[in-house]
């Protein structure tokens, strides 16, 4: 056996100083400084949470003034959403492992992929700073005409930075969706890509077709705002409830652009650790784009209550219900995928089966919300705030966790103490579930989300809740500590620390600049592992 | 093959000039289809409210100058025409006849602005303009509002993709000037075509939704 050692020279220490990370166009270091944002933002993000839950820890409005609330929730959603769980998965690991994955040097436009990540903080910054200078209060969708005529909070500046940003997804996408495209090693047939990269690519065309409606929707609101267009002004003939339509046409989407890249993470993390190929590889591949395609017909369902056409309404559901077909495809095939696999129980594992079991709440109690009945009795209830976190923190954000947890060590060619993964990730499971199922029993007694005090009978799941919260709160500290700790003290990782299949592990970690010395050459299927059916020839 | 390796215009990622090219044409095309849909939300607004308020949307139509418009329509489908010869041209290597058709979709496009300039003009002086004391002579002004509101928006982001547009062309004109492009590489000619062409198209939807939708009365 060899002993590892890091490679002399490899992306991070090609060259050194400020501007060779400022001017940079490797796809990898641009991974890692989106990485470095969007940390910063999830920090940001987890404190306006945190201080919410505090509010509802007693019943009457004492901490916070209703006003201040309003802010709370309304930039806890923009920063999680536009700042974290949108570019997450996609702008990190997309970045970094999209390229070397096919056998590339290199995304397609690596100038236009250093530029995604400056609009993206250009347009960060002008939503910190709506936020510094007072804040925004009418909630993450900014629903008319609240948004367009009531509100004296900062609209104007917070939708300019969301609009802005916007365009640093459509860049990814489109940079995704031509190197997938026309880049691939040779022999990396489609239906030999890593079950990752179908997923970032249904997520890059979500990126493309969704985003510029959000983009147009807010430049509409600014000019209402500025100019009183009247397109969302009834005292004009418009009508407030196109907002929600165009919102939703992004926004719904948006929500597919968070679980599917978490959903490519899963199917590595399956494969890598119970050592068999995906079941029904075709179908996990096939039911993502469905979902990308889907997902563009059931905006509708957040609007039931809102003044919609019976028929609509009903068009609407049943097309919800069939989003659930390839997700649960999905669910199904990684369960086959587990039987009779050798399954390890390693920190990534932990993230996978985490996100399997909440995102099978999540979607099904997706489904109650689906259906008409059902969803009028619990719209804008605590039962809708819990399904979307167990979707968007149990599934997004187990996926985000478990895909840095597997490619860490690729990424800074160290390992992170397998023991301390396992302990935070059980602890994020646990308060996770705590915060949050607490909240389904809350909705369905009637609970209204959006509230800053709450009768007295509901403090009881409340407290449990805000237990949760802190419990989840330090399961997302010990990552921080062990992994800023395995960069200088982590055992060196070697090519191929979990013995998983792909190129990402063939080349040395941390890879070189140009990814891979000369071209390789694909000659077998993605997760072609040797099980004792194959051994024995 | 061992010429294009050195080739000055090929990116260290790519492994041939080939890749290259389809790489920069599927990403404007990438592109193009962002663009649609960015669009679209005004579109779908329009459309809405044209259907519910055709007698409003079909008056405020009409104060719209409708020789000015089909003019500009003219010289906007002249400039594709000179941008496909630009494509044509730069195809076949000919640099003279490049920057040439380069120079006259240029004018052909500041023309357009130009004629654009005067209608918007025009409606300032007839007060059209929403929100730079409004006034519309008929019944529900406020419904002429929101057509005016939709015809600023639409036009004028259509200008300022024409205004981008211009800035592309001079880009390419220098390049051009310095022999950058030849018969075998001319790929920015090549996708600058793509979006001058997409931008006319949008303008092909805008004219008759805009100016024609109510002058059969």
């Amino acid at each position: 056996m060899d002993t590892p050692a890091l490679p002399r020279t490899h992306y991070l220490n090609a060259e050194y100083g400020l501007k060779s990370w400022l001017l940079t166009t490797d796809h990898k270091r641009i991974g890692l400084l989106f990485l470095g944002a969007i940390s910063l933002f999830f920090i940001l993000g987890g404190i306006f949470a945190g201080l919410i839950r505090l509010e509802l820890l007693t019943p009457p409005g004492d901490l916070v003034s209703d006003d201040t609330y309003n802010k709370l929730f309304t930039m806890h959603g923009i920063v999680m959403i536009f700042m974290f769980l949108i570019p997450s998965i996609p702008a990190v690991m997309g970045n970094f492992f999209v390229p070397i994955m096919i056998g590339a040097r290199d995304l397609a436009f690596p100038r236009l992929n250093l530029l995604s990540w400056y609009v993206f903080m250009a347009g960060g910054l002008f939503t910190l700073y709506a936020i510094v200078t007072g804040g925004v209060d009418t909630g993450w969708t900014f629903y008319t005409p609240f948004s367009t005529m009531s509100s004296h909070s900062n609209v104007m500046t917070a939708a300019i930075g969301i609009f802005i940003m916007g365009f640093s997804s459509i860049l990814n996408g489109l940079n995704f969706i031509v190197t997938i495209h026309t880049m691939r090693a040779p022999g990396m047939t489609w239906f030999r890509m890593p079950l990752f990269l179908w997923a970032m690519y249904a997520t890059s065309l979500i990126n493309v077709l969704g985003t510029p409606v959000l983009a147009v929707t807010l430049f509409a609101v600014a000019l209402e705002r500025a100019f009183h267009m009247g397109i969302f002004d009834p005292a004009y003939g418009g009508d407030p409830i196109l907002f929600q339509h165009l919102f939703w046409f992004y926004s719904h989407p948006a929500v597919y652009i968070m679980i599917l890249p978490a959903m490519g993470v899963v199917s590595e993390l399956v494969a890598a650790f119970s050592r068999k190929t995906i079941f029904g590889y075709r179908f996990v591949a096939f039911s993502s784009l469905a979902i990308a395609v889907f997902g563009f017909l059931v905006w509708g369902h957040h609007m039931f209550v809102a003044g919609m056409s019976v028929y609509a309404a009903m068009i609407f559901s049943v097309l919800s219900f069939l989003v659930a077909v390839p997700s649960a495809v999905k669910v199904f095939n990684w369960t086959a995928t587990l039987y009779k696999g050798s399954i390890s129980y390693q920190t990534p594992m932990l993230y996978a089966f985490g996100f399997i079991g909440l995102f099978t709440v999540g979607g099904l109690t997706g489904l109650f919300l689906a259906s008409l009945g059902v969803d009028v009795h619990v719209t804008d209830t605590y039962f809708v705030v819990a399904h979307f976190h167990y979707i968007m923190v149990g599934g997004a954000i187990m996926g985000y966790l478990g895909g840095i947890h597997y490619w860490w060590p690729k990424i800074t060619g160290r390992m992170y103490p397998d023991i301390w993964g396992r302990v935070a990730a059980v602890v994020i499971f646990l308060g996770f579930n705590l915060t949050f199922f607490p909240q389904f029993v809350l909705g369905y007694m009637g609970m209204p989300r959006r509230y800053h005090a709450y009768p007295p009978e509901f403090q009881a799941l409340n407290v449990l809740s805000t237990a949760g919260a802190s419990v989840m709160g330090i399961g997302y500290l010990i990552p921080v500590i062990y992994l800023v700790w395995s960069l200088k003290h982590g055992a060196i990782a070697g090519n191929n620390p979990w013995g998983a299949k792909g190129l990402e592990w063939t080349i040395p970690s941390p890879p070189p600049t140009f990814n891979f010395d000369k071209t390789p050459v694909v000659t077998e299927p993605a997760y072609a592992y040797e099980t004792r059916e194959t051994k024995r020839g | 093959m061992a010429d294009t390796l050195h080739d000055p215009a090929l990116k260290h990622h790519f492994d041939d000039l080939g890749q290259q090219h389809e790489a920069a044409t599927l990403g404007m095309w990438v592109f193009l289809a962002t663009e649609m849909l960015f669009f679209g939300g005004l579109f779908t607004a329009y459309m809405l409210y044209r259907i519910w308020y055709p007698e409003t949307f079909g008056a405020a139509s009409r104060t719209l100058d409708l020789t000015l418009g089909t003019v500009n329509t003219i010289v906007l489908i002249t400039s594709s025409l000179t941008m496909a010869l630009a494509v044509h041209a730069a195809a076949a290597g000919k640099r003279r006849k490049l920057m040439m058709f380069l120079g006259i979709t240029m004018v052909l496009g500041a023309v357009f602005l130009a004629i654009k300039g005067i209608e918007y003009y025009q409606k300032f002086e007839e007060h059209h303009i929403p929100g730079l004391g409004f006034h519309f002579e008929g019944a529900a002004p406020e419904r002429a509002n929101l057509f005016f509101s939709l015809y600023f928006a639409m036009t004028g982001l259509h200008a300022l993709h024409m205004i981008i547009g211009l800035g592309v062309m001079t880009v390419m004109l220098v390049m051009a000037a310095r022999g950058r492009f030849s018969a075998r590489w001319n790929t920015p000619i090549e996708i600058s075509g793509l979006y001058w062409h997409f931008v006319d198209i949008i303008w092909i939807f805008l004219f008759p939704l805009l100016y024609l939708v109510d002058r059969h009365r």
